[in-house]
């Protein structure tokens, strides 16, 4: 394959096209709702109507609009059917002709879709994610060319410093130092790793954009590789996700055949394999050492840092370890340009996130906005409020390891400082909206159930404390517990963040303070009186 | 070897390059608490005992794995170090069943000196008693989980040092355990060596040779009665 090449098969591609196109919803929400049958249903009505030549009937990756699922969008008329049926298909054939459908339709310039900022999910519920030439046609694999044809990988490595992109797993650190720092480590063999074990509930941003554009991860992580020296990846990739894994697995097959990826990619000396490694069900092997450990075949438990990844990480080789997301950022910052990029966002958080939002909203559903766009935005305009006129309490953020945001707080821009000063993070994107009907201590026990079971086990603090701490919640909730146990639990809090091992411990704590420092009420509230009971712990209850 | 000069608890010392903070601060004869520690195989910072500040960095860091750098601060007897450490030694006491007066460990217990040199008075947190079971079907040696603080010495010895990879670890969280082969019975194990390395690894009352606990010792009384028979009756043959 060389750039002509990849040219014609774009011609190719756009010459192909219909007069009309009918996008179909296959990702797993919609597949769910059947869709895969709307889908059927679809090409059979157009075959019945003697279409074929002027409809194309697409199964896309995900249209955002999750809650209304399974969505058919139609173009050039720009209409959006929801909660499709494949009964429904005849009718919807029908209304292309002049007639009238009897499905409901959703507003394409409602908030939920005119304040959305796509880079990431650019071409998600746009190109067939089965098909690689759909992703050529729009672009793909340019970048990488360019990147191959006309920089060194110091260029390579200066413009993602330039773009200002921060790592999209919830950290945010800066993506181009860490490149740098991969590619200035010593060393012969080096390793790309793509961080897809995304866990956090409520979170399925990485999921949608491997289900619907995996090119995208592929064609970020050869540059990435390009940049650091590595000719080996790996998609590690939870075992939940077999739909994410079956596209990853044919979209490496697809882009190997056409010489994208392997041995000499657009007959460059460079060369770059990928291949992708399953989780087993384990959240910790979200963390990084903890990753490698699990791709080299071990138990997957953190080891502490450092050494860094960067300097010595998998089989002690320098591996440089992004999130989907951010692969995915990476072909748009090459292909516009790192100004481009550094222009959207935040003085310091420059771009999009994606954000899963999930809970008590109307719109629930998968939204990208510029970095620094209001929470309030977010949730009531493009949300749409909490369902059935209730009033939202708090926004999580961050998963197991967030925050979460009371209502008073809902102008806060989205971006890494401002979550962070609020005690909570930016998160790999997962949003769950809360409205009055929920018991703040409910959700710090929930998380803490989470993290005190998905604890490795590894250090004490972190596999001893949050059984502790989540028996204190627990104890709590029962309102057996006194004042004295509050100020153990807000102990045992600081201990916890300050001693373990890794992430998941050091941040277990985070939903318990946060909702502490904004809710300290409904704790208080379930106190019983302190009495002295002269023996103080010794009359305890046995826990079962 | 570059040599290094670092500063611990405010005093110069050196160290060679490559060295731990705890390699460097035991030669200097500053004294870090340790479990999960073990002289001859790898650290895994583990406990977080060994945990020490560093000026500079906002985190703590484990002395075992932290190698010394030039010019480092590092403070490892705080005020607020002593308090997890007291804290980390409590969740440890409440987490299993550990119950020092009728351990075989009893007075040669690293847990339990632990808590005597740093001060853990008595335990404020809730005690879990969970259930554990007891392997006693090896013919040497017995593996009692209720004393066990998943410090991992064991299997690291029988992987690294004996190169049986017999012991490993099964389970998440508070669930984990230490298992012997695919989780079978010991006695039951073709890799296992009998060569006892993880027993004399073991800090706590875990691991434990056989004919040594409590339970185990007897008494043997028909001894008595031989000798009162041997000299009053002359009849020296049991």
């Amino acid at each position: 394959m060389i750039l002509n090449d990849l040219l014609q098969l774009k011609e190719k591609e756009l010459a192909a096209r219909k007069k009309i196109l009918l996008r179909c919803c296959m990702a797993a929400g919609c597949i769910s709702s059947n869709s895969t049958g709307v889908k059927e249903q679809l090409e059979k009505a157009v075959a019945e109507a003697g279409l074929q030549n002027e409809v194309e009937v697409r199964g896309v990756g995900c249209m955002k609009l999750c809650c209304e699922g399974p969505l058919v969008a139609v173009e050039p008329a720009n209409e959006m059917y929801v909660k499709v049926t494949p009964e429904n298909a005849p009718s919807i054939i029908s209304a292309l002709q002049g007639g009238q459908a009897n499905v409901d339709q959703t507003d394409p310039n409602a908030a939920f879709f005119t304040k959305q900022l796509s880079i990431v999910l650019a071409n998600s519920g746009i190109v067939n994610p089965e098909r690689i030439e759909s992703y050529v046609a729009l672009d793909g694999y340019l970048a990488l060319h360019e990147v191959l044809n006309e920089m060194t990988p110091k260029d390579v490595v200066e413009t993602m410093v330039k773009s200002g992109l921060r790592g999209r797993g919830g950290a945010g650190f800066p993506t181009g130092l860490k490149w740098g720092t991969v590619a200035k480590s010593p060393g012969s063999k080096k390793y790309v790793i793509c961080n897809a074990d995304e866990g956090d509930p409520g979170a399925f941003m990485d999921r949608s954009v491997l289900e619907s554009d995996p090119h995208s991860v592929l064609e970020g992580m050869a540059i990435a590789a390009y940049a650091v020296g590595a000719d080996q990846g790996y998609l590690y990739v939870r075992a939940e996700y077999p739909l994410a894994i079956a596209r990853l697995q044919l979209a490496i097959k697809q882009a190997k055949q056409m010489g994208l990826l392997g041995a000499g990619i657009f007959e460059s000396p460079f060369n770059f394999n990928v291949d992708i490694r399953i989780g087993a069900g384990a959240f910790v092997c979200g963390e990084e050492t903890a990753l490698m450990m699990s791709v080299e075949g071990k138990r997957g438990t953190p080891r502490p840092r450092p050494p860094f990844p960067a300097e010595s990480g998998l089989f002690g080789c320098p591996t440089l370890l992004n999130n989907v997301e951010t692969f995915a950022n990476v072909p748009a910052i090459y292909r516009k340009g790192a100004d481009w990029f550094a222009g959207i966002g935040t003085e310091k958080s420059k771009g999009t996130k994606v954000f899963a939002l999930a809970g008590k909203i109307k719109n629930t559903g998968l939204i990208e906005v510029p970095m620094g766009t209001p929470l309030h935005t977010i949730v009531e305009e493009m949300g749409g409020g909490a369902p059935d006129g209730g009033k939202i309490k708090a926004v999580q953020t961050g998963g197991p390891s967030g925050g979460c945001i009371p209502a008073q707080h809902l102008d806060t821009p989205v971006d890494y400082e401002s979550l962070g000063k609020l005690g909570s993070i930016m998160g790999s994107g997962g949003m769950i909206v809360m409205d009055e009907g929920t018991r703040m201590v409910d959700v710090a026990r929930f998380f803490m159930e989470f993290c005190m079971d998905e604890s490795c086990g590894k250090c004490i603090p972190c596999r001893a404390g949050t059984v502790q701490m989540h028996n204190l919640l627990d104890k709590i909730l029962k309102r057996k517990a006194t004042a004295r146990d509050l100020a153990k639990l807000e102990e045992l809090c600081d201990m916890v963040r300050n001693t373990s091992l890794c992430g998941l411990g050091q941040t277990a704590p985070n939903p318990t303070l946060s909702t502490l420092r904004f809710f300290r009420n409904e704790y208080e509230d379930l106190l019983q009186p302190d009495t002295f009971d002269g023996g103080a712990n010794h009359s305890q209850t046995v826990t079962k | 070897m570059a040599a290094k000069t670092l500063t611990i608890d405010g005093r110069q010392i050196t160290a060679e390059e490559g060295e731990t903070i705890l390699q460097a601060a035991t030669e200097a004869g500053i004294k870090i608490p340790t479990l999960c520690h073990l002289e001859g195989v790898y650290d895994v910072g583990a406990c977080r005992l060994c945990l020490v500040e560093v000026k500079g960095t906002p985190k703590l860091l484990p002395a075992c794995t932290l190698k010394v750098a030039e010019g480092m601060e590092v403070s490892t007897d705080t005020e607020r170090l002593r308090k997890y450490r007291r804290m980390t030694l409590e969740m440890l006491f409440a987490e299993r069943n550990h119950v020092c007066a009728v351990c075989v460990a009893n007075g040669h217990c690293e847990l339990q000196t632990l808590a005597y040199s740093q001060g853990m008075e008595h335990v404020r947190y809730e005690y879990t008693f969970p259930k554990w079971n007891v392997d006693n079907t090896h013919r040497l040696f017995g593996m009692d989980h209720n004393r066990c603080i998943l410090c991992t010495r064991c299997v690291r010895v029988c992987w690294h040092i004996e190169g049986a990879g017999t012991k490993n670890v099964a389970g998440r969280g508070g669930k984990s355990q230490i298992i012997t082969d695919l989780n079978q019975p010991w006695g039951c194990s073709e890799s296992c060596t009998e060569c006892g390395k993880c027993v004399m690894s073991c800090p706590t009352g875990a691991l434990f040779q056989k004919g040594s606990t409590v339970g185990e010792s007897e008494r043997d009384r028909n001894k008595l009665e031989f000798i009162v028979n041997a000299r009053e009756k002359k009849q020296w043959n049991a």
